[in-house]
């Protein structure tokens, strides 16, 4: 298991610059999750670690050690890729076995750590057929098998879960999750969505055009946003932002609160407003509330509440709870 | 087809394309086998009379046969060697990134368009010729004899020849092919700790299978039928040394005026070559399957 830094690195493509002066230190063991919108530049940042795109300037080291120039193969690392890339004329096992046959491993311990890879996995049953006759999860499952079983310093993961249904995706986070545990592997891994960044980070990395926004464990990103970017982005539903006259109270230009933080009542509170729209979860109702001065105002109620659209609801924040940014977006100190 | 009445309705439109088809291939063929047993001389009017097989005999037992059928088998053989391998490698190079890439790939294309007869004699008169030829004066260049190639080696310069001609085709398709290989196969192959010959080896040439089948198939198709080319060169000489088939039935018929016995050369040249067609597409077809 490796530690992996990066020092200042930079990528442009053509004179545009995807990843401007980037500077990263990843712990050994550590489940990294790299997360931003689409095109932020994480899938390019994961492919300069890997060795596929090269660095235009800046350093990256692997345990230590400057890994910069060294071409894919020789940095130790493993990438499963969105689309899986597995060779589709080969079986299962090929698949599996590919990257031993490639580093010239004997027959024997080929076939022990297909089989090992297998069952960890639950591949056993398909190692003779070819990826086509999979179904997505058991592809995914084959694309990390093959990943595993190089033993790499650390697993570069690309979105690997876009492809699969909502369901399947709960599944495999947990079994990749587990797989963490049970390897204690670095690991990086690649995703726009902010649940999934949530749910199996040890450490969350916040990208935004090329440049890290904020660095912090899951509850740290949820609690202490950096940016208003990162306030936006992570937590489920959005957070709201009131600017104005409301924030200036506040001596901020914008201030957030998370609709977790706000309570909801039928006869009294701070701000008055129309409920737009009323979603019922069943464990919980999220209400939007259009209120005066303020603007549309997501809130999460009791499940049991029982409002309709055009209903008046009012709404108190948690003071505590209140994020107020200043002109650049920045977190006023908390 | 939604019922038997559309089908009828289906069948009746389509038949006169039908209709027009069989009379413009089963006349020729029954005509072609009619006069194979008979006794049908140009030069000597004597009433073609019924042979029965002996025009087949005497083609089949004919030494110029046997000669003609293992040049066909060569000639096929070369141009697909050729063509394929150089179609792989031409493919690879024009796949890679490069400045003036369009106008490159339409000059690698460009033989495809040239006739046969112009391309031959432009090899024949400008290449291969021993006195003006550019092979003969590159020869004189590094101190070397000049060959006579169409005199010396026939049935080869005729390969390359024909395999300049296809190689366009070939390089074509596969072109296409390693267009719709997938990078990020290439890619995870890289971090498998695949050097780029284990790549081609595991990763490019699988996916190139499929076209590589049906080159082979539609090539071969063409190539047993060769004929422009060698009219125009050698004339399947010296000897017989560069005569296939096609041109074995062509100068029967048309230099020794013997229509029956071409005929029965036809109908050998037509059996062969389904049998060639059954066992490629046996041979193919499982690649086009899997
Ligand atoms: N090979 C390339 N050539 C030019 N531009 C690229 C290339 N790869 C990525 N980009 C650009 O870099 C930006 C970041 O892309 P990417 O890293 O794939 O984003 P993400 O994975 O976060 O969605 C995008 O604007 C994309 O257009
Ligand atoms: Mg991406």
């Amino acid at each position: 298991m490796a530690s992996i830094a990066l020092k200042n690195v930079s990528k442009s493509f053509g004179g545009r610059e995807v990843i401007s002066s980037l500077d990263l230190q990843i712990e050994r063991g550590e489940l990294v999750v790299f997360v931003g919108p689409s095109g932020c530049g994480k899938s390019t940042l994961l492919r300069l670690i890997a060795g596929l795109e090269e660095v235009s300037s800046g350093q990256l080291l692997i345990d230590g050690r400057d890994a910069t120039q060294l071409p894919p193969a020789w940095r130790g690392l493993s990438m499963v890729f969105q689309s899986y890339a597995l060779y589709p004329h080969m079986s299962v096992r090929d698949n599996i076995a590919f990257p031993l046959k490639m580093a010239g491993r004997d027959k024997e311990t080929i076939e022990r750590k297909v089989n090992e890879a297998a069952r960890v996995l639950n591949l056993q049953d398909y190692l003779d057929r070819k990826p086509r006759e999979l179904s997505g999860g058991q592809r995914q499952r084959v694309a990390i098998g093959r990943a595993i079983v190089r033993e790499p310093v650390a697993f570069l993961f690309d979105e690997p879960l876009s492809n699969l249904d909502a369901a399947l995706r709960v599944n495999m986070r947990m079994e990749i999750a587990a797989l963490h545990r049970q390897l204690g592997a670095t690991m990086i891994y690649v995703t726009h969505d902010q649940i999934e960044a949530m749910t199996l980070a040890d450490r969350i990395v916040v990208l935004n055009a090329g440049r890290v926004e904020q660095v912090g464990s899951p509850l740290e990103l949820y609690r202490r946003p950096a940016t208003l970017f990162v306030a936006g982005f992570i937590g489920s539903p959005r957070m709201n932002f009131i600017n104005g006259a409301e924030a200036s109270r506040h001596a901020a230009t914008t201030i957030g609160i998370r609709p977790e933080h706000l309570s909801v009542s039928t006869t009294a509170g701070r701000w008055q407003g129309k409920v737009s729209l009323a979603e019922h979860l069943g464990s919980d109702t999220f209400v939007h509330v259009e209120v005066a001065g303020l603007g549309a105002i997501a809130a999460r109620a009791a499940g049991g509440l029982d409002v309709r659209h055009g209903d008046t609801l009012w709404l108190t924040p948690d003071e505590s709870c209140l994020h107020r940014f200043d002109e650049q977006g920045r977190a006023i100190g908390a | 087809m939604a019922s038997t009445h559309n089908g009828a309705t289906a069948r009746l439109m389509l038949s006169p394309a039908v209709v027009l088809l069989l009379v413009w291939m089963a006349v020729p063929l029954a005509m072609t086998l009619w006069y194979s047993l008979h006794d049908y001389q140009l030069l000597m009017p004597r009433g073609n009379e019924f042979v029965g097989l002996e025009n087949y005999v005497y083609f089949l037992t004919d030494p110029a046969f046997f000669q003609s059928l293992a040049n066909t088998l060569a000639l096929v053989m070369g141009v697909l060697t050729i063509t394929v391998a150089g179609g792989i490698g031409l493919a690879l190079l024009l796949d890679r990134p490069m400045y003036g890439q369009g106008i490159v790939r339409v000059l690698v294309v460009s033989p495809f368009f040239v006739m046969p007869t112009v391309s031959a004699l432009v090899w024949k008169n400008m290449f291969m010729n021993p006195v003006n030829g550019l092979f003969a004066w590159l020869a004189q260049v590094f101190g070397m004899r000049a060959i006579d190639w169409l005199a010396e080696v026939p049935l080869l310069s005729l390969t390359i020849i024909v395999a300049w001609g296809w190689l366009p085709f070939a390089t074509l398709i596969l072109l296409t092919a390693l267009q719709s290989l997938d990078a990020e196969q290439q890619e995870a192959a890289k971090m498998d700790g695949a050097n780029s010959f284990a790549r081609f080896v595991h990763i490019t040439l699988p996916h190139l299978a499929r076209p590589i089948a049906v080159v082979i198939l539609i090539q071969t198709i063409f190539l047993l039928s060769v004929f422009a080319e060698i009219l125009v060169t050698t004339n399947g000489g010296p000897g017989n040394q560069s005569t296939n088939l096609a041109y074995l039935v062509y100068s029967q018929a048309l230099l020794r005026f013997d229509v029956g016995s071409a005929s029965a050369g036809g109908v050998v040249a037509v059996v062969l070559a389904n049998i060639l067609a059954i066992f490629l597409m046996r041979l193919v077809g499982k690649n086009l399957e899997s």
